[in-house]
Protein backbone atom coordinates (compact mmCIF):
# COMPACT_ATOMS: atom_id res chain seq x y z
CA UNK A 1 0.00 0.00 0.00
CA UNK A 2 1.44 3.35 -1.04
CA UNK A 3 -0.26 5.50 1.61
CA UNK A 4 -0.47 4.76 5.32
CA UNK A 5 -3.67 3.22 6.65
CA UNK A 6 -4.32 6.22 8.91
CA UNK A 7 -4.91 8.52 5.93
CA UNK A 8 -7.72 6.27 4.70
CA UNK A 9 -9.23 6.20 8.20
CA UNK A 10 -9.03 10.00 8.43
CA UNK A 11 -10.70 10.38 5.03
CA UNK A 12 -13.43 7.97 6.15
CA UNK A 13 -13.92 10.05 9.31
CA UNK A 14 -14.20 13.30 7.33
CA UNK A 15 -16.69 11.81 4.83
CA UNK A 16 -18.74 10.29 7.66
CA UNK A 17 -18.91 13.66 9.46
CA UNK A 18 -19.99 15.45 6.27
CA UNK A 19 -22.71 12.80 5.88
CA UNK A 20 -23.81 13.38 9.49
CA UNK A 21 -24.00 17.12 8.87
CA UNK A 22 -26.07 16.45 5.76
CA UNK A 23 -28.52 14.27 7.71
CA UNK A 24 -28.87 16.90 10.44
CA UNK A 25 -28.91 20.03 8.24
CA UNK A 26 -30.83 19.19 5.11
CA UNK A 27 -34.60 19.57 4.96
CA UNK A 28 -35.13 17.69 1.70
CA UNK A 29 -35.88 14.04 2.58
CA UNK A 30 -34.17 12.78 -0.59
CA UNK A 31 -30.97 14.69 0.17
CA UNK A 32 -31.08 13.25 3.71
CA UNK A 33 -31.21 9.75 2.19
CA UNK A 34 -28.25 10.66 -0.04
CA UNK A 35 -26.32 11.79 3.04
CA UNK A 36 -27.00 8.40 4.63
CA UNK A 37 -25.51 6.79 1.52
CA UNK A 38 -22.44 9.01 1.98
CA UNK A 39 -22.07 7.81 5.59
CA UNK A 40 -22.39 4.16 4.52
CA UNK A 41 -19.80 4.83 1.85
CA UNK A 42 -17.33 6.27 4.36
CA UNK A 43 -17.68 3.17 6.55
CA UNK A 44 -17.18 0.94 3.51
CA UNK A 45 -13.96 2.80 2.72
CA UNK A 46 -12.70 2.18 6.26
CA UNK A 47 -13.59 -1.53 6.03
CA UNK A 48 -11.80 -1.97 2.70
CA UNK A 49 -8.72 -0.10 3.95
CA UNK A 50 -8.48 -2.38 7.01
CA UNK A 51 -9.18 -5.49 4.93
CA UNK A 52 -6.46 -4.68 2.39
CA UNK A 53 -3.87 -3.69 4.99
CA UNK A 54 -4.42 -6.91 6.93
CA UNK A 55 -4.62 -9.13 3.85
CA UNK A 56 -7.95 -10.55 4.99
CA UNK A 57 -10.83 -10.75 2.47
CA UNK A 58 -13.59 -10.83 5.14
CA UNK A 59 -13.79 -7.02 5.34
CA UNK A 60 -14.47 -6.77 1.63
CA UNK A 61 -17.16 -9.44 1.81
CA UNK A 62 -18.79 -7.39 4.58
CA UNK A 63 -18.65 -4.37 2.25
CA UNK A 64 -20.31 -6.49 -0.44
CA UNK A 65 -23.25 -7.25 1.85
CA UNK A 66 -23.31 -3.66 3.11
CA UNK A 67 -23.73 -2.44 -0.48
CA UNK A 68 -26.61 -4.92 -0.94
CA UNK A 69 -28.29 -3.60 2.22
CA UNK A 70 -27.68 0.01 1.10
CA UNK A 71 -29.42 -0.73 -2.19
CA UNK A 72 -32.42 -2.20 -0.34
CA UNK A 73 -32.47 0.77 2.05
CA UNK A 74 -32.38 3.29 -0.81
CA UNK A 75 -35.23 1.53 -2.64
CA UNK A 76 -37.50 1.35 0.42
CA UNK A 77 -36.58 4.87 1.58
CA UNK A 78 -37.38 6.41 -1.78
CA UNK A 79 -40.66 4.45 -1.95
CA UNK A 80 -41.61 5.92 1.45
CA UNK A 81 -40.70 9.42 0.21
CA UNK A 82 -42.93 8.90 -2.85
CA UNK A 83 -45.79 7.64 -0.66
CA UNK A 84 -45.50 10.66 1.65
CA UNK A 85 -45.24 13.03 -1.31
CA UNK A 86 -48.52 11.62 -2.65
CA UNK A 87 -50.40 12.51 0.53
CA UNK A 88 -48.58 15.68 1.71
CA UNK A 89 -47.13 17.07 -1.60
CA UNK A 90 -43.87 17.96 0.11
CA UNK A 91 -40.51 16.37 0.89
CA UNK A 92 -39.59 18.90 3.57
CA UNK A 93 -38.91 16.84 6.68
CA UNK A 94 -40.07 19.72 8.87
CA UNK A 95 -43.52 19.47 7.29
CA UNK A 96 -43.76 15.69 7.59
CA UNK A 97 -45.20 15.14 11.06
CA UNK A 98 -47.74 12.35 10.57
CA UNK A 99 -47.03 10.86 14.00
CA UNK A 100 -46.94 14.15 15.89
CA UNK A 101 -50.67 14.88 16.23
CA UNK B 1 -2.91 9.68 -6.45
CA UNK B 2 -4.48 9.11 -3.01
CA UNK B 3 -4.35 12.77 -2.05
CA UNK B 4 -5.80 13.90 -5.39
CA UNK B 5 -8.75 11.50 -5.09
CA UNK B 6 -9.21 12.21 -1.37
CA UNK B 7 -9.32 15.99 -1.93
CA UNK B 8 -11.77 15.54 -4.79
CA UNK B 9 -13.95 13.21 -2.66
CA UNK B 10 -14.11 15.68 0.23
CA UNK B 11 -14.78 18.57 -2.16
CA UNK B 12 -17.61 16.63 -3.80
CA UNK B 13 -19.09 15.77 -0.40
CA UNK B 14 -18.98 19.43 0.65
CA UNK B 15 -20.52 20.36 -2.70
CA UNK B 16 -23.36 17.93 -1.99
CA UNK B 17 -23.85 19.53 1.42
CA UNK B 18 -23.96 23.14 0.25
CA UNK B 19 -25.80 22.89 -3.08
CA UNK B 20 -29.44 23.88 -2.82
CA UNK B 21 -30.91 21.95 -5.73
CA UNK B 22 -31.39 18.19 -5.10
CA UNK B 23 -30.24 17.34 -8.65
CA UNK B 24 -26.92 19.15 -8.06
CA UNK B 25 -26.59 17.29 -4.73
CA UNK B 26 -27.11 13.96 -6.50
CA UNK B 27 -24.51 14.76 -9.17
CA UNK B 28 -21.97 15.82 -6.52
CA UNK B 29 -22.61 12.53 -4.73
CA UNK B 30 -21.99 10.63 -8.00
CA UNK B 31 -18.60 12.38 -8.27
CA UNK B 32 -17.86 11.45 -4.65
CA UNK B 33 -18.76 7.80 -5.27
CA UNK B 34 -16.48 7.68 -8.33
CA UNK B 35 -13.62 9.11 -6.26
CA UNK B 36 -14.15 6.48 -3.56
CA UNK B 37 -14.17 3.80 -6.28
CA UNK B 38 -10.80 5.18 -7.42
CA UNK B 39 -9.57 4.97 -3.81
CA UNK B 40 -10.60 1.29 -3.73
CA UNK B 41 -8.43 0.80 -6.82
CA UNK B 42 -5.47 2.48 -5.08
CA UNK B 43 -5.99 -0.06 -2.29
CA UNK B 44 -5.80 -2.87 -4.91
CA UNK B 45 -9.43 -3.79 -4.13
CA UNK B 46 -10.46 -4.10 -7.77
CA UNK B 47 -13.64 -6.13 -7.22
CA UNK B 48 -15.16 -3.73 -4.69
CA UNK B 49 -14.14 -0.78 -6.87
CA UNK B 50 -16.04 -2.16 -9.86
CA UNK B 51 -19.05 -3.09 -7.68
CA UNK B 52 -19.02 0.45 -6.27
CA UNK B 53 -19.30 1.99 -9.75
CA UNK B 54 -21.88 -0.54 -10.98
CA UNK B 55 -24.19 -0.60 -7.96
CA UNK B 56 -23.71 2.74 -6.20
CA UNK B 57 -22.83 5.21 -8.95
CA UNK B 58 -24.89 3.28 -11.48
CA UNK B 59 -28.02 1.75 -10.01
CA UNK B 60 -28.63 3.59 -6.71
CA UNK B 61 -27.88 7.09 -7.98
CA UNK B 62 -30.00 6.54 -11.10
CA UNK B 63 -32.83 5.55 -8.74
CA UNK B 64 -32.33 8.78 -6.76
CA UNK B 65 -32.27 10.93 -9.91
CA UNK B 66 -35.38 9.18 -11.24
CA UNK B 67 -37.30 9.93 -8.03
CA UNK B 68 -36.13 13.56 -8.06
CA UNK B 69 -37.34 13.91 -11.65
CA UNK B 70 -40.56 12.03 -10.93
CA UNK B 71 -41.48 14.31 -8.02
CA UNK B 72 -40.37 17.37 -10.04
CA UNK B 73 -38.54 18.82 -7.06
CA UNK B 74 -37.01 22.24 -6.94
CA UNK B 75 -34.92 23.72 -4.16
CA UNK B 76 -36.80 24.28 -0.93
CA UNK B 77 -37.21 27.92 0.11
CA UNK B 78 -34.42 29.26 2.28
CA UNK B 79 -35.17 29.70 5.96
CA UNK B 80 -34.92 33.32 7.02
CA UNK B 81 -33.02 32.97 10.25
CA UNK B 82 -30.60 30.46 11.68
CA UNK B 83 -32.43 28.25 14.14
CA UNK B 84 -30.96 26.80 17.28
CA UNK B 85 -31.41 23.28 15.89
CA UNK B 86 -29.01 24.15 13.06
CA UNK B 87 -26.40 25.40 15.53
CA UNK B 88 -26.83 22.20 17.55
CA UNK B 89 -26.54 20.11 14.37
CA UNK B 90 -23.31 21.85 13.42
CA UNK B 91 -21.90 21.31 16.92
CA UNK B 92 -22.80 17.60 16.82
CA UNK B 93 -21.11 17.20 13.44
CA UNK B 94 -17.92 18.93 14.60
CA UNK B 95 -17.81 16.86 17.80
CA UNK B 96 -18.20 13.59 15.84
CA UNK B 97 -15.43 14.64 13.44
CA UNK B 98 -13.15 15.59 16.33
CA UNK B 99 -13.76 12.26 18.07
CA UNK B 100 -13.11 10.19 14.96
CA UNK B 101 -9.94 12.10 14.05
CA UNK B 102 -8.71 11.88 17.66
CA UNK B 103 -9.10 8.11 17.66
CA UNK B 104 -7.35 7.92 14.29
CA UNK B 105 -4.50 10.14 15.46
CA UNK B 106 -4.02 8.07 18.63
CA UNK B 107 -2.81 5.26 16.43
CA UNK B 108 -3.88 1.68 16.75
CA UNK B 109 -2.56 -0.56 19.46
CA UNK B 110 -3.62 -3.57 17.41
CA UNK B 111 -0.49 -4.78 15.67
CA UNK B 112 -1.13 -4.83 11.93
CA UNK B 113 1.65 -6.16 9.76
CA UNK B 114 1.29 -4.47 6.39
CA UNK B 115 1.03 -7.07 3.67
CA UNK B 116 2.81 -6.80 0.35
CA UNK B 117 1.13 -5.29 -2.70
CA UNK B 118 0.97 -8.73 -4.36
CA UNK B 119 -0.94 -10.22 -1.43
CA UNK B 120 -3.24 -7.19 -1.33
CA UNK B 121 -3.99 -7.50 -5.06
CA UNK B 122 -4.69 -11.21 -4.55
CA UNK B 123 -7.05 -10.49 -1.63
CA UNK B 124 -8.93 -7.82 -3.61
CA UNK B 125 -9.30 -10.05 -6.66
CA UNK B 126 -12.75 -11.23 -7.73
CA UNK B 127 -11.58 -14.86 -7.89
CA UNK B 128 -10.77 -15.19 -4.19
CA UNK B 129 -13.76 -13.10 -3.06
CA UNK B 130 -16.12 -15.11 -5.27
CA UNK B 131 -14.78 -18.37 -3.90
CA UNK B 132 -15.31 -17.17 -0.33
CA UNK B 133 -18.79 -15.85 -1.14
CA UNK B 134 -20.05 -19.13 -2.53
CA UNK B 135 -18.45 -21.46 0.01
CA UNK B 136 -18.15 -19.98 3.51
CA UNK B 137 -20.70 -17.23 2.96
CA UNK B 138 -23.22 -19.09 0.79
CA UNK B 139 -25.97 -18.80 3.41
CA UNK B 140 -25.33 -15.05 3.75
CA UNK B 141 -25.67 -14.63 0.00
CA UNK B 142 -29.05 -16.40 0.13
CA UNK B 143 -30.19 -14.14 2.99
CA UNK B 144 -29.05 -11.04 1.05
CA UNK B 145 -31.01 -12.28 -1.96
CA UNK B 146 -34.18 -12.68 0.14
CA UNK B 147 -33.59 -9.22 1.65
CA UNK B 148 -33.31 -7.64 -1.80
CA UNK B 149 -36.46 -9.46 -2.98
CA UNK B 150 -38.37 -8.29 0.11
CA UNK B 151 -37.11 -4.73 -0.41
CA UNK B 152 -38.19 -4.79 -4.06
CA UNK B 153 -41.68 -6.05 -3.23
CA UNK B 154 -41.96 -3.60 -0.32
CA UNK B 155 -40.83 -0.65 -2.44
CA UNK B 156 -43.37 -1.45 -5.15
CA UNK B 157 -46.16 -1.84 -2.57
CA UNK B 158 -45.25 1.39 -0.76
CA UNK B 159 -44.98 3.45 -3.93
CA UNK B 160 -48.30 2.12 -5.23
CA UNK B 161 -50.63 2.44 -2.31
CA UNK B 162 -52.40 5.68 -1.52
CA UNK B 163 -52.66 6.78 2.07
CA UNK B 164 -56.29 7.68 2.75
Amino acid sequence: MEVALNWYLALGAVLFSIGTLGVLFKRNAIVVLMSVELMLNAVNLTLVAFSQSMGDPDGQLLVFFSIAVAAAEAAVGLAIVIAIFRSKVTVDINEINLFKH
Amino acid sequence: MFFLLATLAVAAAVGMLVSRSPVASALWLVLNLFCVAGLYLTLNASFIGVIQILVYAGAIMVLFLFVIMLLNLSALPQLEDIQWTQVAAFAVGVVILAQLLYVTALGLDVPIEPVSAETAAEVGDARLLGKELFTRYALHVEVAAILLLAATVGAVMLAQRRFD
